[in-house]
């Protein structure tokens, strides 16, 4: 009993009743400030006016950029999400794990994404080009 | 003593007892483990949720590379304003469930139903705006997975028949080809259709003096376009040897020349007419305001999408139906099967999310919720914001394709 190995006896905030503030609400859930609720939500109705404006200027023309417009549509976006969820759904105060299966999750669709696209590029050297050649010969 | 000690229950209070939250279930120590274990389930879920959305993002992402036309012209059917109100109504709608959260934490059970039915207004607004959009397609024949045009064959009790070709263009464009002459139907139809097929021979005296008054108008277009309309007939002549999409090959489909106007007028021609088409939805969106209104208004359709301050820049070159490839315009329906599998499935989510407000609402009427317990609005709450996090990225990414 003299060495008990007690693997949880280390103090664990998720398991040890002495750390749990029940009554707490600070620990458990953290409260926010509703002057930061109002602020995000102003940028964020501030940012969709952005990205609807943006799409009257024609950005890949004046600056010569392809598809600028696409970019900065999903920049602004991605702005817009991190805000939501930081804020709204209270990644900011949780557990950064919980951070951790979002970012993942948007890492294995950009995977998906990028993998598929340069895929499909391949349709018209494999597909596309060989059947307009086959045609050509026909006629 | 060796399973006592690799699992010691908290000092006295194995039980109910003690000075345990009555809402800590028993495989949980903690509430404060409780709460995090519910959130790590809720995250893990809302991950596959992305990835399924991640798979429609990635049909949208490879046929929008491989057919960046197609998208431009398609997204001048979609109403950017109201694609705008929506993303706010959602961004409001998750203002109002955080606020939500907040309450419950709080105990402010009043202030959490009032927030909770705000929330779920926010919902139906955004469903209701989403059913004009819907039905103001679906009127003008803008279906899911619809070929770029279909035949339908109309006999008329004198044994004539009526060749009909129902275009996926601006202003619904319809061509009768019968017996003899060759009548285009340009326009407006009324949502039933094919009840105007009926009556096609009607249309062809009623609107007869209609549009030679119209005649003006084409001639500035002839003229400066002249050329156009030949080219375009073989074009289109060329299109019916790519069995592609749904239609019977047909004898006249050939002579049958494409023409749209932005008018409303039902106009006859004899085969040899090579009136040039119409650059209708530019020709309506130059001049057509936009906006709630018009999407209320049937006709609405064409006018509604482009913007008219871009066009104002000057730079701004439009995506016109005539300007794409026999291919992309035979493409061009897969826009609208993107659209709608997207918006479809993100306003099933809506729906759902509406559901769970619902329930959430009314455990927090019977005062369900506070400081101590509040982690089904907590779960709610992510859930809703994930719904509006899509949308977020639907509607640059459908609205405003530049």
């Amino acid at each position: 009993m003299s060495h008990d190995p007690e693997p949880i006896s280390a103090v664990n905030e998720w398991t040890d009743p002495s750390t749990d503030h029940e009554h707490d609400a600070e620990h458990a859930h953290h409260v926010v400030p509703m002057w930061l609720l109002v602020g995000v939500l102003v940028l964020l109705l501030a940012l969709t006016w952005i990205t609807v404006a943006v799409t009257w200027i024609d950005l890949d023309t004046m600056f010569n950029v392809p598809n600028l417009n696409v970019v900065v549509a999903l920049g602004v976006a991605l702005v817009k999400a991190a805000f939501v969820a930081f804020y709204f759904m209270h990644l900011r105060w949780d557990a950064p794990f919980n951070g951790l299966i979002l970012v993942a999750s948007l890492a294995f669709v950009v995977l998906m994404i990028s993998w598929t696209i340069l895929d499909g590029q391949e349709i018209d050297r494999l597909v596309e080009t060989p059947r307009a050649a086959r045609s050509v010969q026909a006629n | 003593m060796t399973t006592a000690t690799s699992h010691p229950a908290p000092d006295g209070h194995d039980d109910h007892g003690g000075h345990h939250s009555p809402h800590l279930a028993h495989h949980f120590y903690t509430m404060t483990q409780q709460v995090g274990s519910a959130k790590l389930g809720m995250w893990a879920f809302l991950a596959t949720e992305i990835l399924m959305f991640g798979g429609l993002f990635c049909a949208y992402a490879v046929y929008r590379a491989l057919h960046p036309e197609v998208f431009l012209f398609g997204h001048y059917f979609l109403d950017t304003n109201l694609g705008a109100i929506n993303t706010a109504v959602l961004l409001l709608s998750s203002f109002t469930m955080a606020w939500g959260v907040r309450a419950a934490q709080l105990g402010q059970t009043t202030l959490l139903v009032t927030l909770l039915a705000l929330t779920f207004l926010g919902g139906v607004g955004f469903m209701g705006i989403k059913y004009v959009e819907y039905t103001s397609k679906f009127d003008h024949g803008l279906g899911p997975a619809q070929g770029i045009y279909y035949n339908v064959t109309t006999e008329y009790s004198d044994g004539n028949t009526a060749q009909v070709k129902r275009y996926l263009v601006p202003n619904s464009a319809f061509i009768i080809a019968g017996e003899g002459d060759i009548k285009y139907g340009v326009g407006e139809p009324t949502s039933d259709q094919l009840h105007q097929l009926d009556d096609a021979l009607h249309y062809h005296e009623k609107y007869a003096l209609k549009s030679h008054a119209d005649e003006g108008l084409h001639k500035d277009h002839a003229k400066a376009e002249s050329g156009k309309g030949d080219e375009h007939a073989e074009d289109h002549s060329d299109s019916q040897a790519t069995p592609a999409f749904s239609g019977e090959a047909d004898p006249h489909e050939h002579l049958v020349d494409q023409s749209f106007t932005p008018t409303g007028a039902m106009v006859t021609s004899a085969v040899t007419d090579t009136r040039p088409p119409e650059h209708s939805a530019m020709a309506l969106a130059t001049n057509g305001s936009f906006g709630l209104s018009d999407t209320f208004e049937k006709s609405g359709i064409a006018t509604t999408s482009v913007s008219s301050a871009a066009l104002e820049v000057g730079f701004y070159e439009p995506t016109l139906w005539d300007t794409l490839t026999e291919r992309e315009q035979s493409l061009a329906y897969q826009f609208f099967s993107i659209y709608y599998c997207m918006t479809g499935l993100h306003g099933l989510h809506v729906l759902i999310g509406m559901g769970l407000i619902a329930w959430v609402a009314v455990r927090a009427l019977g005062g369900a919720f506070g400081p101590e317990y509040n982690t089904p609005v907590d779960l709610v709450g992510l859930y809703w914001h994930l719904v509006d996090l899509i949308w977020i990225f639907l509607f640059p990414l459908l609205y405003l394709i530049h």
